[in-house]
């Protein structure tokens, strides 16, 4: 009666067995506990249901997925600070972390940091930016996107419950079995990390398909694919390529969960199973991974370098070449995870030229974005810096990555630090960099008002000497054949780098510190830092050409475009911010409850499964699919805004506008900025 | 204008006909080859796998809408690139996997 009720769930499962552990979990607790009391505080209940819940708005969704990132960014961080700790005290010496605490933290770290940080980032700034920048009112299946986000949290919740409830998986981010098969990891570990995984995966091939479909079908008239921003260009790239990488990964783990609790054969060591074809599909989705989350941070770049240098983006056809074949390149190269396979040299040889092929395209970029420089009115702003530092540093992980592509270095530093430090090397400045400096750039946009400038680039120092002083070590470690995940060495001559390596993770620390107090001071002072009229960087593309933060029809009058930088253009020819003669009724979609109800079934359905509670896990999935038939049968999705509100809205914002005083571009970072800058002469 | 209308859905339902009769007809060869068993193993799996792919074309054509014309050139590149893919992704595997069978055989 028990199990029929409770499953395996016991108060065994409670984190009670470490001090750490116990700590952890009281964190998560303390800190959920802690939000709900605020919420109560300020009376937001009802204010979070209608505004952000059931929203299907794709800014706020976007911001929401932006919020569920920093949460698990947070945690990530603080877990790779504690396995530094530990690597800088570990010579000779258990240190204070023991071994299957510490094969815990790296899985998490990665987990965490690929999945529910990386990840839901980049979604959540293409949601925000990317149909204002093609000159739409919504994605195109606005209640599937609110879906999606709800399957994303669902799995960073599982992500935070197996803090508190049971163990967390050993088996590293990639799972790979015969480990991870129920005969060497019996525990619950390996299910969580299953069912976080398979959740956002799928909700993350439903967003692929939602981008592609709205920027397929949505741009405003006049705007072809060749005049799209990059930024929207990238968009298009990534979702494409999570259409079709992502289901290799969810039959992956769908596979590893039918040998787990079907008693089938798919990767065991015994009766046929196939560990290596496990490896394959992981990495015909991994590879391809690797670009969705570098693609959207050079598609950030070309947005933020072209700004800033007050100029038309060098090699704008060149860079969406160069972005479409780094998209198809992505496909051909999978094997060069796993070199050391088994398989003859002339496949490994292949792949490994096709991966050097990939530099090519990435050079190309990193020159036009060095040749949209040249000669223009350069600010250095903090999206600015993130760009100048990205350049120079992913370079040289670039380089140490053609490095890797050759199979006989490969096989010399494969499980080295070294691979640790190339792919920090990559996913840092090619990835966290870009998100930070979308998150400065579109801040003032989303809320109205800038984030704190002094603060901004005191983050940018603390991230970037952290990420150098944690991960140039590790490249020399990593030579010298230092295994990655290790939690004891006894090479003395590893020392040295490895305290280095932890300065750096502290200073990254710091960094996360001053991204909270960088909040609460912008929130703080969000009057003098206002932004109403809504351009106040002196943008080129169209999400600059309304209200900040934007009404939530986005465009009173879907704008017709003529060419690349079509707000920059009509700001040249002063054409820009004109009152429309008429206002017309906008339809828009109605708040559902439905992406909250998926998100709930499925975390219920997930963590059930994990605890074998099979009641729960029937009444999760029929949740879960009642609701999204019982929302096909509402046929009454949509709301309209009378005209005469638009005509209020729009009117009110073009006074603050005419009022708004035209600054210079020097004083863009001044309190003198409110959202309208001089072009310069 | 309702003469167009009329036309429009004569030549539509005309369009379903052909591609319904044809569909019955792929599918119809690779079942009576196996039950009369006229052909040797090996060219009955070829015709199976032409009466395959040319069913694909057909539900791509009549009943997809997918064809030529520039007004599906878009939908026309999304599924070449989906057939890449889909090769890419087949292939390798099939080549990667034998590959490394053959090794350690």
């Amino acid at each position: 009666m028990r199990h029929l009720l409770f499953g395996n769930l016991g108060y065994d499962a409670l984190p009670f067995y470490s001090a750490i552990a116990t700590g952890a979990a009281s964190v998560v607790v303390l800190g959920a506990l802690a939000v709900l009391g605020f919420v109560t505080w300020i009376k937001g209940w009802k204010s979070l249901w209608i505004d952000w819940l059931t929203s299907v708005d794709h800014k706020r969704i976007g911001i929401m997925y932006v919020v569920v990132s920093f949460v698990m960014l947070a945690r990530a961080v603080v877990e790779a600070a504690v396995m530094r700790s530990q690597q800088a005290v570990a010579y000779n010496n258990p240190g204070f972390i023991p071994p299957e605490h510490f094969a815990q933290l790296f899985t998490t770290h990665g987990t965490i940091m690929i999945f529910f940080m990386a990840m839901p980032f980049l979604i959540g700034i293409y949601n925000f930016a990317m149909p204002l920048q093609i000159g739409a009112r919504d994605v195109s299946f606005p209640a599937m996107n609110s879906i999606s986000l709800g399957l994303t949290s669902a799995g960073a919740v599982l992500m935070m419950i197996s803090l508190c409830i049971g163990k967390f998986s050993t088996g590293g981010w990639t799972g790979y079995p015969p480990y991870t098969e129920l005969s060497f990891s019996p525990g619950v570990g390996v299910d969580y990390w299953i069912w976080a995984l398979t959740l956002s995966s799928i909700g993350n091939t439903m967003t692929g398909i939602n981008f592609a479909v709205t920027i397929y079908k949505k741009r405003a008239p006049g705007m072809t694919l060749f005049r799209m921003p990059l930024f929207a260009w990238t968009a298009l790239c990534i979702s494409i390529l999570m259409i079709f990488a992502m289901p290799p990964l969810t039959v992956a783990t769908l596979m590893l969960a039918m040998d787990r609790y079907l008693g089938m054969h798919f990767f065991t060591n015994e009766l046929g199973g196939n560990m290596m074809n496990y490896i394959n599909m992981f990495w015909l989705f991994g590879h391809p991974e690797v670009y969705i989350l570098i693609l959207p941070a050079f598609g950030v770049y070309s947005e933020t370098i072209a700004t800033f240098s007050n100029k038309r983006l060098y090699g704008y056809t060149s860079l969406v070449w160069a972005t479409i074949s780094i998209a198809v390149l992505s496909f051909t190269v999978w094997l060069h995870h796993f070199f050391t396979m088994g398989q003859d040299g002339n496949v490994n040889a292949i792949f490994g030229i096709a991966t050097m092929l990939i530099a090519i395209p990435t050079g190309v970029k990193v020159y036009d974005w060095l040749l949209t420089m040249v000669r223009g009115r350069i600010r250095i702003s903090v999206p600015m810096l993130y760009a100048c530092a990205f350049m120079v540093l992913f370079v040289v992980g670039g380089a140490t990555g053609v490095m890797l592509a050759n199979p006989g270095f490969d096989y010399q530093v494969h499980n080295t630090l070294f691979l640790v430090a190339h792919f920090h090397n990559m996913l840092i400045p090619g990835l966290l960099f870009g998100m930070l400096s979308a998150y400065h750039y579109w801040f003032p946009k989303a809320f109205g008002f800038r984030l704190h400038e002094g603060w901004g680039r005191i983050i940018f120092g603390c991230w970037v000497g952290g990420f150098i002083l944690a991960f140039m070590p590790l490249y020399i470690v990593g030579a010298l054949g230092m295994p990655r995940r290790s939690q004891e060495f006894f090479e003395a001559v590893y020392r040295p780098y490895l305290w280095v390596a932890l300065c750096g993770a502290l200073l990254v620390l710091c960094a996360l510190a001053s991204m909270v107090i960088q909040l609460w001071t912008s929130i703080r002072d969000r009057q003098s830092l206002a932004v109403p009229a809504g351009d106040p960087w002196n943008g080129r593309t169209l999400e600059w050409s309304i209200a900040a933060p934007p009404p939530e029809y986005n465009f009173a009058l879907i704008p017709q475009i003529d060419s690349v930088d079509a707000f920059h253009q009509a700001k040249k020819q002063h054409t820009a911010w004109r009152a429309p003669e008429h206002y017309y009724d906008i339809e828009l979609p109605s708040n559902t409850p439905v992406g909250f109800v998926c998100c709930v079934a499925s975390g219920v359905f997930g963590f059930a499964l994990t605890w074998h509670v099979w009641w729960a896990v029937l009444l999760g999935a029929g949740v879960f699919f009642g609701a999204i038939i019982t929302r096909s049968f509402n046929r009454d999705t949509f709301r309209i805004i009378p005209a005469a509100e638009i005509r209020e809205t729009e009117e009110r914002w073009l006074l603050t506008l005419r009022e708004s005083p035209a600054i210079a571009n020097d004083a863009m970072f001044t309190t003198a900025n409110r959202g309208l800058v001089r072009e310069p002469v | 204008m309702n003469d167009d209308h009329a036309a429009e859905r004569r030549q539509e339902l005309h369009g379903y006909i052909i591609g319904l009769v044809s569909a019955i007809l792929l599918s119809a060869i690779p079942f009576a080859g196996v039950m009369l068993g006229l052909l040797s193993p090996a060219a009955l799996i070829w015709v199976i796998a032409v009466a395959g792919l040319v069913q694909v074309i057909v539900h791509f054509r009549f009943f997809l809408h997918i064809d030529l014309s520039r007004s599906h050139r878009d939908d026309l590149q999304l599924i070449l690139f989906s057939l890449l893919i889909v090769v890419l992704m087949v292939g390798g595997t099939l080549w990667v996997l034998t590959n490394q069978r053959h090794m350690m055989g």
